[in-house]
């Protein structure tokens, strides 16, 4: 596979300062072929359709049994503008009459799992249901393809994307590693599934699930490149405790989570195992959210709202949770440290980020009190069984409410429940939720805090216009100036003037991993790179 | 046959239930506790944990779910009795109002699984032939399950929270009290003065209610007690599982699951005292059940 820099088209994405620090040792061994991988993962997939879901629980157990069209380039993951063909042939070329036409030669030798062969009706069929999904299919991401007017295959096996007008942002939207290729003649029967089915022409293929303990994997023999994968297999492992996952590293059970453990965690790691043990670490494009019920009162109430994100403290919290917790960096909308993200002076002018919580948590009860918010009763809160960082953030948040006279109950569910709250039943008044995007591009990962019926991952139900016409003029803008300003305003209505939702804290990535595991290079995202097709064991 | 023996051993039993009347309380109790020394050092530990937990707001030295995050995992001091957990919140005042969330659950599951197994097993015995065998065969599956098996069932169905952890508790207590008072109620059921209130024209409530169910009073209370123990180290199992009472409520179990395990080589405290006060208060209670049924149990006094 041969990469390019696209540099024109992705010119709002150069020069970002993604911090990655990865600190594996140098590989120059020659990869050696065979063993079994064994990972832990802690929480189980919600469904296995990639389009849907929006979770590492799918990602991690279930990418390595799918490909892509493009991806960000393995050798080379922390980079946000390096990709590279998946299910293409040759380099991801550049973009034709003005930048509104991307066209794509697909590979040849691709079959699927189930036998048949690859064709550019695939590839057509699946980006169809990504980017114009039929009523009642969820698209979590489709908002990332506003840009794109229609996608066609002229022949069998090429694609062409027509924009509606040139975007920067297309490229990285279209290497999101959840845009798994279908089987057009499966969608064509039923669009569902994929949710409960895999079929897919990834490195390995699905040998069993035992629910509640392990998705296992073999080696796809027939996998359309030549010598991959070097592992006969892998075994996920669902271990919902932190403790028992970082045990199962310990104990040599596991040889890595492609997560993230927290500081203290990393500590016990490497002093137990000392050189058995390899760190990698990296900022990541994740974050954690308040959804806010809009529909339920008194949320409806914008005061009611404000007054939920003046009550935090995130400069303090992010100097102590930091200690406990896979979170850190205090941050707006867009991942911190990129060019379109707002600086420390920026940010103190949001409510919720003044530099003074005492005076901020005396406007939050001014406002609680203006509103007519019932300090009486208890409201519900919903959280997600996940130790790191949503058990120890959710936690952390009641607290910081309970300072402004605010009772929450919180409601802990499996991820299952836990969507199905945000999704369906729709029962709680404020929600954690989180924002966590894999190729970082903020034009497109912003999508989140859209209308409900422009976002396909917005639960807080409401509609907001004037935010997602600042949205449609970022993305069509090819000035990072200009978009840089817009951005600034989309920030300023979601978490302020309007208090659609609000930012927690982004988040810290630290992957202490056995140092027999070869091949795998962190990214700022815990989606990216987990196709393991490259990844080697040196034992 | 049945008529013969309880001719034979009543009379011996009512001397010695009259003779124990006779006996002033402070006699009585003395007695009590020479004969079940064990028994008196559990229910002083029982009393002791009643009195925490309705005291719990006045001897509490912080809020228990206040955060102190300048000393999170801060080893016991003058300041931290007992510590502090992950957060800064202090332990002592966390184990103090624990024994609230324990004992209200405990107590609330105890009770109303005894309550309604008492009035089931007495009914199910007094109606007896088909509706006897049938409810008997239902028992039978809901006693096939462990009890934790049972109670996760429960809350994987209700979902968790105080409320549904106490229904999840008590669901499994039913069966096992309804299958111990009914074996009581059906020798009760032989008894004249059954035939004699049926004769007067009394209604099936009234002879259950009024009639059967005071004189079952002995094995309820011996169950009670034994429900109690076992309540408590559900609701304990519950939360450490993640499925009871959720953060920041102070929860012993829950205290085990937070960051006890993360942090048990470097802050062991955050393990060992919410563990220990779920040992004492479990011993203590199974203690005083054995002792209530020692009491309680004819056969046993006899001996």
């Amino acid at each position: 596979m041969r990469s390019i820099r696209l540099k024109a088209v992705c010119a709002v994405l150069a020069g970002i300062a993604v911090g990655v620090s990865a600190a594996g040792p140098a590989e120059a061994a020659t990869p050696k072929q065979g063993g079994n991988l064994q990972f832990v993962v802690p929480a189980e997939p919600p469904s296995y359709d990639g389009h849907r879901e929006t979770t590492f629980a799918m990602i991690h157990p279930i990418r390595p049994f799918y490909s892509l069209l493009i991806r960000v380039n393995p050798e080379n993951p922390s980079s946000t503008t390096d990709f590279v063909c998946d299910l293409c042939e040759g380099k991801v070329e550049a973009p034709t009459d003005g930048g509104k036409v991307y066209t794509f030669k697909i590979r040849k030798n691709v079959k699927f799992h189930s036998g048949d062969n690859l064709t550019a009706h695939d590839v057509v069929a699946t980006y169809q249901k990504i980017i114009f999904p039929p009523k009642g299919i969820v698209s979590a991401r489709k908002a990332y393809y506003t840009m794109v007017e229609s996608v066609t295959a002229p022949d069998d096996y090429t694609v062409v994307f027509k924009l509606k007008y040139p975007s920067g942002a297309f490229i990285p939207a279209l290497a999101v590693p959840f845009n798994f290729i279908y089987q057009k003649s499966v969608l064509d029967k039923d669009m569902h599934w994929y949710e409960k089915n895999i079929n897919g022409t990834g490195a390995f293929r699905f040998k069993e699930r035992e629910a509640g303990a392990v998705i296992r994997g073999v080696r796809n023999t027939d996998f359309f490149v030549k010598g991959r994968p070097y592992l006969d297999s892998f075994d996920a492992i669902f271990a919902k405790k932190e403790s028992l996952r970082v045990q199962a590293i310990r104990g040599n059970r596991a040889a890595i989570e492609f997560r993230g453990f927290p500081p203290k965690s990393r500590d016990d790691l490497v002093k137990a195992l000392g050189n058995d043990v390899t760190v990698q670490t990296s900022d990541w494009n994740c974050v954690l959210i308040t959804t806010v019920n809009h529909k339920r009162k008194p949320f409806d109430d914008v005061r009611a709202r404000r007054a939920l994100t003046l009550a935090v403290d995130r400069w303090g919290g992010s100097k102590y949770l930091s200690k406990i917790a896979i979170v850190k960096t205090v941050g707006g909308i867009a991942f911190p440290g990129h060019e379109l993200a707002a600086t420390k002076q920026e940010l103190e002018q949001l409510a919720g980020y003044w530099p003074d919580i005492k005076k901020s948590r005396a406007e939050a009860k001014r406002l609680l009190k203006e509103a007519g918010v019932d300090l009486s009763k208890t409201y519900y809160f919903n959280n997600r069984a996940v130790d790191q960082p949503y058990k120890i953030v959710g936690t952390w948040l009641i607290d910081q409410w309970r300072q402004v006279g605010l009772k929450f109950e919180q409601h802990v569910e499996q991820t299952g429940p836990f969507y199905d709250q945000l999704r369906n039943k729709k029962e709680y008044d404020v929600s954690i939720d989180f924002n966590c995007q894999s190729v970082v591009n903020p034009i497109v990962d912003v999508s989140k805090y859209l209308s409900d019926d422009r976002s396909g991952s917005q639960y807080g139900q409401y509609k907001d216009r004037e935010v997602d016409a600042l949205f449609d003029k970022m993305n069509q803008s090819g000035d990072p100036k200009e978009q840089r300003v817009l951005m600034r305003e989309m920030e300023k209505l979601t978490l302020d003037t309007h208090a659609n939702a609000f930012i927690t804290l982004w988040w810290n990535r630290i992957i202490p991993h056995r140092s027999y595991v070869k091949g795998w290079k962190i990214s700022p995202s815990h989606y990216l790179n987990q196709s393991l097709d490259n990844v080697w064991l040196d034992k | 046959m049945k008529a013969e023996a309880i001719a034979v051993s009543v009379p011996a039993d009512i001397e010695a239930e009259l003779a124990a009347a006779r006996l002033p309380f402070f006699k009585a109790f003395g007695k009590w506790v020479r004969n079940q020394p064990l028994g008196a050092v559990s229910a002083v530990g029982v009393i002791f944990m009643i009195l925490v937990a309705v005291l719990a707001p006045l001897i509490a030295p912080h809020d228990p779910v206040e955060a102190h995050y300048e000393a999170m995992a801060a080893a016991p001091s003058i300041e931290y009795w007992l510590g502090t957990d992950q957060f800064g919140r202090d332990l002592l005042s966390r184990v103090i109002w624990g024994a609230r969330t324990a004992l209200f659950i405990g107590f609330t599951s105890a009770i109303l699984g005894a309550t309604i197994g008492l009035v089931l097993g007495v009914t199910s015995a007094y109606f007896g032939g088909w509706f006897d065998l049938l409810f008997q065969r239902v028992m039978d599956v809901f006693l096939a399950f462990p009890l934790i098996i049972m109670a996760l069932a429960v809350v994987a169905i209700f979902g968790t929270g105080p409320e549904n952890v106490i229904i999840a508790i008590t669901i499994p207590f039913v069966p096992r009290c309804a299958r111990v008072v009914r074996s009581n109620a059906l020798a009760i059921r032989e008894i004249p003065y059954i035939d004699a209130a049926r004769a007067l024209g009394y209604g099936h409530l009234r002879i259950i209610l009024r009639h059967m169910a005071p004189n079952c009073m002995a094995p309820y209370l011996i169950m009670l007690t034994t429900f109690l123990g076992q309540a408590i180290l559900l609701e304990a199992s519950l939360s450490y599982l993640g499925l009871g009472v959720q953060e920041p409520v102070a929860a012993w179990g829950l205290m085990l699951q937070g960051g006890a395990e993360e942090y048990a080589e470097s802050a062991p405290w955050i393990a060992i005292f919410p563990g220990l006060a779920i040992t004492l208060a479990v011993f203590a209670f199974n203690l005083f059940g054995d002792s209530v049924r020692d009491t309680l149990d004819p056969k046993l006094r006899a001996r």
